[in-house]
């Protein structure tokens, strides 16, 4: 029957699964994901869900949402709009038709649009089609009580086989795409390996679905194929900007030789590191949860002083905390990784949502002339090289790095070619020299880097005191004399200047002689990218660079930000990148702001009118 | 170990102790530096980290891996040095504001995990480096530039916050008394575990004469007892007064009085689990009774460093993976050809 049902190609296809935060949908869009991954399509993936753990069951306010970009080429944003919607409940209705657009497909579970749910959803009568203004393609599947049938006998609660409805739904959207379940399966089998009824429930409501989509095919006039092109050769896995900023620290310490200390206290949306990386003890990774965000980021310091590759994670909020003790590690010169993975500020703001306010804090918000590189990952799959860059220069460079990532990447995941460490640079540890011994004083630097020498305790000959008190630079001990003390300052500063010799120029994407030049940073890759290569493709002139280190920055910065009429900066804030440019480079051109601070990820679109309309000003 | 190695001087930094004239910060560096000399742990494995006030400053005059970090959070900073480098010694000097105000959270988090760090605890009931103001370890009602008509709240006192953190090993001290305070340093580098060393300490600019009652030698034995386990009870210049039970309290008797004999006097048993007696004897004070000195409570328990280094052992061997290029293959993958 199969073959009598139109299949649609399509280059790209998004998803949304959107249901109440206890209906498993980050489950079944996570799930999604992976089985297009395996088909070889290009993913990129957005969970969208509330800070609450159990919003108040069936509000507006619970809905939890997980939107899947799958392409046949490289997908740069988990989508504007999506292809097909699946609404569970009316509130997910409500609140994800900003997502449709009047192609989209709709899958609702019948059994959930009734008169309770939809007065919990604040709908005013008992067509919210009708009331919403839809007129899209509906497919309108009872759910929930097809669940219940297809496991009744099978020994399970109510609760339990309701529980499944999300692998049903999943099932439909496999079928909709055609896409075999097996994998689906088997994933199914390995999560709920020591619950074999459970995992047996799952697929079999799962494989319904699937029938369900196919029988009832009539009243659906397409079905969509995505077809996989041009990717890179190799193996590839799924993976989440946190999981590879995790797997980027257990192969640095490797390469670094050393052991990985990770000090850190949970907090929204930084956590998931600590369990990715509390799960690698085979791999020797210490993980301490600490009793506050301070003795998290102080944990690491001592960690560091005692020889380990010391990490803290956190985002905002902690970073707030974890100051003072920054500080510390920029006094003691101590190597330090912080991972900020920002979200919506300020206070405690919007903790599930993205963000790039932090900015502006990681770089100045420090008691003192307090300077700190900073690097920002661009992609969930970039954390992994970014944070790997920013081991290498903490250790080498004695310094505590900032690492910025967000809700966006760190919750979003894509299609990864597992790296080959072999292929990436080596991390060599500023160690003290065998001819220092004895005659070696803790501020004794590096003429190349200006870094100071790190000398573990266990080194005899090597015995000293560092603090946060300011040190004379030739002996170490305490000192306040005033001009020692402005040369402290200077030498902290040029330690971190000297950086840029170790960090890649900027590139710029596009045309050289472009009549305007695009500039982002961090998380809004995909977005800005897209946008510039749409625009392009219409014929504009426009390029587009995107800084990873912010501090210090690339060498060619200045050179390339001249060569343009027209620049604008677009970022998730109000303008602290653009601010910052503007003070660290005389001569500039005109710079224009893009700003959107609504926890939400950039709109491809919207983007490209904004820069259209800004090209088009004289 | 017989082969004495190290003296005090191997101890001592180059540089000069900048502590006031009189400070018992002075007497308290001298017996640590001695008792580090008979641990005979070489100052490269032995790690001193201190936080921010007067007492603070000692790493600077240690010849050790030394770290002067910031207020409150030496526990914090000791704490990583010891997971990542458990083989070390470590030592964190705090005074009582830096231990028990500011850095209060850490104080019981450390000594609740049982990490293996000898935490000393220099308590002279005052801020000396911020030039006198009271704190959490002054007396109700104590006049201070902070609290010029007398404080209006009421002081911790160290032993009970730290026993009611499930503390496993509490010991206190004078400053001025070297012998004393060697003996308990010995005790606390000995076991294995957060050992808390309350060191009364004075201070002789803005608090000046706060430990006279137990200031000498003359008038410790009057007002202090020296607590030795699996000793009696005793205190007095001929140990004539001895701890007794009463009811569910303590009581000071005089051995020969009201039908008072040896065998009604207690036996310390710092070994006992159960820290009621412990934390009734670290309550004393006087005028009623003696201030309790010499080791209160120590009893076995894991401590949290190996607890760290056995974990990892054990998954090592459960676990099929061992490094980087491993992990990523315990992953699911797909491969593109």
């Amino acid at each position: 029957m199969k073959d009598k049902i139109m299949v649609k190609h399509l280059d790209t296809v998004v998803v949304l699964f959107s249901g109440d935060s206890g209906d498993g949908m980050q489950l079944a869009g996570n799930m999604f994901s992976s089985i297009s991954a395996v088909l070889g399509n290009d993913i990129c993936t957005f969970p969208d869900y509330p800070a609450e753990i159990r919003a108040p069951h069936g509000s507006l306010g619970g809905v939890s949402g997980y939107r899947v970009h799958i392409g046949a080429e490289k997908v740069y944003t988990p989508g504007d709009k999506c292809d097909v919607l699946v609404a569970m409940n009316p509130a997910a209705l409500k609140t994800q038709i900003k997502y449709l657009t009047p192609k989209s497909t709709i899958i609702i579970d019948t059994d959930t649009f009734d008169e309770m749910e939809l007065t919990k959803a604040q709908f005013n009568t008992d067509d919210p089609f009708a009331e919403l203004g839809i007129k899209n393609e509906v497919i309108a599947a009872p759910i929930t009580s097809m669940c219940k049938e297809s496991l009744k006998g099978m020994g399970l609660d109510n609760k339990s086989m309701v529980r499944c409805k999300n692998m049903m739904a999943l099932g439909l959207v496999c079928w909709l795409f055609n896409r075999p379940v097996d994998y689906a399966e088997k994933l199914l089998r390995a999560k709920f390996a020591k619950k074999p009824l459970v995992a047996e429930a799952n697929v079999k409501v799962l494989n319904d679905g699937y029938n369900y989509g196919h029988n009832i095919h009539a009243s659906i006039t397409t079905t969509y194929s995505i077809e996989t092109e041009n990717r890179e050769k190799g193996m590839y896995t799924d993976i989440s900007g946190n999981k590879a900023t995790a797997y980027g620290l257990i192969a640095a310490a490797e390469k670094a030789g050393l052991e990985l200390y990770l000090g850190s206290y949970p907090i929204t949306p930084a956590t998931d590191i600590l369990h990715e990386l509390a799960k690698h003890k085979s791999l020797g990774v210490k993980t301490v949860q600490c009793e506050d965000e301070i003795s998290g980021c102080a944990s690491a310091i001592g960690a560091a002083f005692a020889g380990d590759l010391a990490v803290t994670t956190t985002s905002g909020p902690g970073v707030c905390l974890k100051s003072e003790a920054i500080n510390l590690a920029v006094m003691a010169e101590l190597p330090l990784v912080i991972i900020d993975v920002q979200r919506g500020g300020p206070s405690t703001g919007l903790p599930t949502k993205s963000e790039q306010t932090d900015l502006l804090q990681v770089l100045y918000g420090r008691n003192g002339e307090s300077p700190v590189p900073v690097i920002a990952a661009s992609s969930p799959t970039d954390c992994f090289d970014s944070i790997y860059q920013a081991c290498k220069v903490a250790v080498e460079h004695m310094t505590p790095v900032f690492f910025l990532s967000d809700a966006f990447i760190a919750n979003g995941s894509a299609a990864w070619k597992l790296p080959n460490l072999k292929e990436y640079p080596d991390i060599k540890p500023h160690y003290v020299l065998p001819e220092q011994k004895n005659n070696w004083s803790p501020y004794n630097r590096d003429s190349h880097t200006m870094a100071r020498y790190w000398a573990v305790p266990g080194m005899e000959g090597y015995t000293h005191v560092i603090g946060g008190l300011e040190k004379s630079s030739t002996t170490g001990a305490i000192c306040y004399d005033p001009g020692n003390h402005e040369k402290m300052v200077s030498y902290r500063q040029e330690k971190i200047n000297r950086i840029v010799n170790e960090i890649p120029d900027l590139e710029i994407f596009g045309d050289q002689d472009a009549d305007l030049l695009v500039v982002g940073w961090g998380g809004t890759f995909g977005h800005l990218y897209s946008a510039v290569a749409l625009m392009r493709e219409a014929g504009k002139k426009v390029a587009f660079v995107h800084f990873h280190w912010i501090s210090p920055l690339p060498k060619n910065t200045a050179d390339v930000l001249r060569k343009f009429k027209k620049i604008v900066v677009a970022e998730q804030n109000s303008g602290q990148l653009a601010g910052y440019l503007r003070m660290k480079i005389e001569n500039l051109p005109h710079i224009y702001q893009y700003n959107k601070i609504q926890g939400q990820p950039f709109q491809v679109k919207s983007l490209k009118d904004a820069f259209t309309k800004i090209m088009e000003d004289a | 170990m017989n082969n004495i190695k190290f003296t005090s001087k191997d101890f001592m930094s180059d540089q000069n102790a900048r502590w006031c004239a009189g400070c018992g910060d002075h007497a308290f560096l001298k017996s640590l530096q001695k008792a580090m000399a008979k641990l005979n742990v070489a100052p490269w494995n032995t790690e001193v980290i201190s936080g921010i006030g007067c007492s603070s400053r000692l790493p600077y005059y240690v010849n050790a891996y030394c770290f002067h970090t910031i207020h409150g959070r030496a526990l914090a900073v000791a704490t990583g040095a010891k997971v990542a480098n458990p083989d070390k010694s470590v030592w964190t000097i705090s005074g009582d504001g830096d231990g028990l105000a500011i850095g209060g959270n850490h104080f019981i988090h450390a000594i609740r995990r049982n990490i293996d760090i000898n935490m000393i605890l220099l308590n002279n009931k005052i801020y000396g480096l911020t030039k006198g103001q009271y704190s959490p370890t002054s007396d109700r009602g104590f006049i201070s530039k902070s609290s010029p008509y007398g404080t209006i709240e009421d002081p911790f006192n160290p032993a009970e916050l730290a026993i009611g953190a499930r503390g496993r090993f509490f010991a206190r001290c004078v400053a001025s008394d070297i012998d004393g305070t060697v003996d308990v340093l010995l005790a606390a580098a000995n076991h294995k575990g957060t050992s808390v060393v309350e060191v009364l300490q004075n201070c002789v600019i803005f608090n000046d004469g706060t430990h006279d009652a137990i200031a000498t030698k003359e008038l410790r034995r009057k007002n202090a007892i020296y607590l030795m386990h699996g000793k009696p009870m005793l205190f007095g210049d001929d140990n004539q007064y001895g701890l007794v039970q009463d009811g569910f309290g303590l009581k000071v008797a005089k051995i020969g009085e009201d039908g008072v004999t040896m065998e009604n006097v207690l036996v310390h048993d710092a070994h006992c689990q159960d820290n009621t007696l412990h934390m009734k004897l670290a309550m004393m004070e006087g005028p009623d009774f003696p201030v309790a000195l010499g080791v209160i409570r120590e009893v076995e328990a894991p401590t949290y460093d190996a607890a760290t280094v056995q974990q990892i052992e054990e998954v090592k061997a459960a676990k099929k993976y061992h490094n980087f290029a491993e992990l990523l293959l315990t992953n699911d993958t797909w491969e593109i050809k």
